[in-house]
């Protein structure tokens, strides 16, 4: 064997040792992150946390007015922001397919897909919170909205166009008007790709912190009232985790345990969707 | 499929009607993201019109940050942002593309579909938990450890000593950048599986045909074939990297001060907004903020732009 193939074997070995190093590292650091988050977060979980509201410093309670605040703020966002993408995504795919508007919201949205949330929040406080006087679970809700939004609109643009255009054509040979055929055909054609991108919408907006700051601030009680400020689990992590007390520090753990559940069972429910629709 | 017009043009039977209906409203819907794109800029504008008017321009490189005289300048937290980003992309860019050449050439065939979804997974989890994960384990593990070893051994180097000198504090610029790091990972990594995958199985096989080894096929065959989009991607992750606030707060020590070390805290625009906002008490500040706020979008706008056209252009060459 020549001098320079020795050479380039060794010099393959070395890049794929540390291509394959790089990988060992990176799933041990994500592993000892999940790992510790279950050790600390199932150490603090209990029906309390379900069923008590956020306690003061060292006293008992738990997460209820946080949970159900998330929850609430996450449904409204959820209710706003689909339609809108959802509507936004027939134009790009169906009346505007070759507008030049299409071309220019489709960068736009593109943006808005990575943009930072705390810009988001800093726009809705302007938007809202100022204009209104005070901090709301309403602005909360709009500002995960405009987050839901982008991700709505990439899926449903991208699932309508992989749509065949012969099912339309033949939709519209029957007499039908564009929009029952987007109903009746491209919609159900389109259904299990757009339910993804709302369940990812989902799991993106429920871990999301940084809009919820001064839209909906927080609120240590028990409220169902969305005008008023209202306390969501992220915040709450927020708070908690900084602060000195220990129940509080758990509380944020168990929390934090929560969400990413959450977040993964909702991603994996989202791949599910896809993966049932490739088969049949 | 045919234009819009071409329904107007129509009798004005129900059924058009009802068509032109449907027609307008998703055409302002497709609009209404337009402008909250608009919206946010032309809000943060307005919000940073006081402070912008009272500094000006020197508000980029004016170094106080004062809130009992009022003078606030938007240079430590710009150091700090970017500072972090460099920290997490230098660390975050080789792994990551580490990750991607396993994956696509050397993981076994099982495990390839079961670490892929797992590291899509894993980019998908909210960056608080890698906030608190930072505060209590990360942090601490960097004051006992990491940073006295740096300190002891690259803080002892004439040049490059200095970026390394200074107390162990744990939490500072260098463990956010850390904390970044991990969290883009994943992003990084699935983005450019995803990328690699886009290469013609052909051009592969004809470079193994020719001799070459793995590594010489990676290096001058895919990555130069797939370079606009990996590009393009790696700035995708750079503007996600800028703007992050849950994962740098916890652990970057919210200083506004510039230091020469990176091991020392400091703050970004991110923190900064996320940590002040509602403890601003004098409109100055409030706006001063905001303008800190519209510097970062016009930095991240930048880049996503930059990002979303060399990802064009892939998807272009690809289409041909």
């Amino acid at each position: 064997m020549s001098a320079s193939m020795t050479r380039r074997k060794a010099v393959n070995a070395v890049m794929m040792t540390l291509s394959t190093g790089a990988a060992v590292l990176g799933l041990v650091v994500l592993a000892l992150i999940l790992m510790h988050l279950l050790v600390r977060g199932a150490g603090a979980l209990n029906l309390a946390v379900f069923t008590q509201d956020t306690p003061s410093p060292n006293a008992a309670g738990g997460l209820r007015n946080a949970i159900v605040g998330s929850l609430m703020m996450s449904a409204i966002a959820v209710a706003i922001g689909t339609p809108i993408g959802i509507l936004a995504g027939t134009y790009m795919a169906e009346y505007g397919r070759f507008a030049k508007l299409s071309k220019v919201i489709r960068f736009v949205n593109d943006i808005l897909l990575s943009a930072p949330s705390i810009i988001v929040g800093l726009f809705v406080y302007q938007l809202l919170v100022v204009s209104f006087g005070h901090f709301s679970g309403l602005a909360g809700s709009v500002a995960l909205a405009i987050l839901v939004i982008p991700i709505v609109v990439r899926t449903t643009e991208d699932m309508l166009l992989l749509v065949p255009d012969q099912l339309r054509e033949a939709g519209l040979a029957m007499g039908w008007p564009r929009w029952i055929v987007i109903r009746q055909i491209a919609y159900k054609a389109a259904m299990s790709g757009i339910m993804t991108g709302v369940l990812l919408a989902v799991a993106r907006i429920s871990g999301e912190t940084a809009p919820l700051l001064f839209t909906a601030l927080s609120n240590n009680f028990f409220s169902l009232n969305m005008t008023q400020p209202m306390s969501s689990l992220p915040i709450t992590i927020f708070q908690f985790a900084l602060s000195p007390y220990q129940n509080w520090q758990d509380l944020a753990w168990a929390g934090a345990l929560l969400i990413t559940i959450a977040v993964l069972a909702l991603s994996i429910i989202a791949r599910l969707v896809t993966s049932r629709k490739e088969k049949s | 499929m045919t234009a819009a017009s071409d329904i107007d043009t129509r009798s004005k039977n129900p059924v058009a009607q009802s068509d032109r209906v449907f027609g307008a409203l998703t055409l302002a819907a497709a609009i209404l993201v337009l402008l909250v794109l608009v919206g946010v800029f032309i809000s943060l504008v307005m919000g940073a019109w006081p402070a912008l008017q009272k500094f000006g321009p020197a508000f980029l490189w004016t170094k106080s940050w004062n809130p009992v005289t009022n003078k606030f300048g938007a240079i430590a937290p710009l150091y700090g942002t970017v500072v972090t980003s460099i920290v997490a992309m230098v660390i975050a860019v080789p792994v990551g593309l580490g990750v991607a050449i396993f994956l696509t050439d050397l993981c076994p065939r099982v495990l390839r579909r079961p670490l892929g979804i797992a590291i899509e997974l894993l980019a998908g989890i909210p960056s608080i938990i890698y906030g608190i994960w930072g505060l209590f384990v990360f942090a601490p593990f960097m004051q006992s450890t990491i940073q006295p070893a740096l300190i002891a051994t690259l803080g002892k180097l004439p040049v490059i000593g200095a970026l390394f000198a200074g107390p162990p504090y744990g939490i500072g610029l260098f463990t956010a950048g850390l904390i970044l790091a991990m969290m883009i990972l994943p992003f990084i990594a699935s983005l450019s599986r995803d990328i690699f995958g886009t290469v013609p199985p052909m051009l592969r096989e004809a470079a193994y045909g020719m001799g070459m080894t793995r590594w010489e096929v990676n290096r001058h065959i895919v990555i130069p074939h797939v370079r606009t989009a990996l590009v393009g991607g790696i700035m995708l992750s750079l503007g996600r990297a800028l703007g992050e606030t849950m994962a740098v707060t916890f652990v970057i020590g919210n200083a506004h001060r510039i230091s020469g070390s990176i091991l020392a805290p400091g703050t970004t625009i991110s923190a900064a907004i996320a940590n002040e906002f509602n403890e601003a008490t004098t409109p100055m500040y409030v706006s001063s903020l905001i303008a800190l706020g519209l510097v970062l979008f016009i930095l991240t706008f930048i880049v996503l732009a930059c990002a979303q056209w060399m990802l064009r252009r892939m998807k272009a060459k690809a289409g041909v």
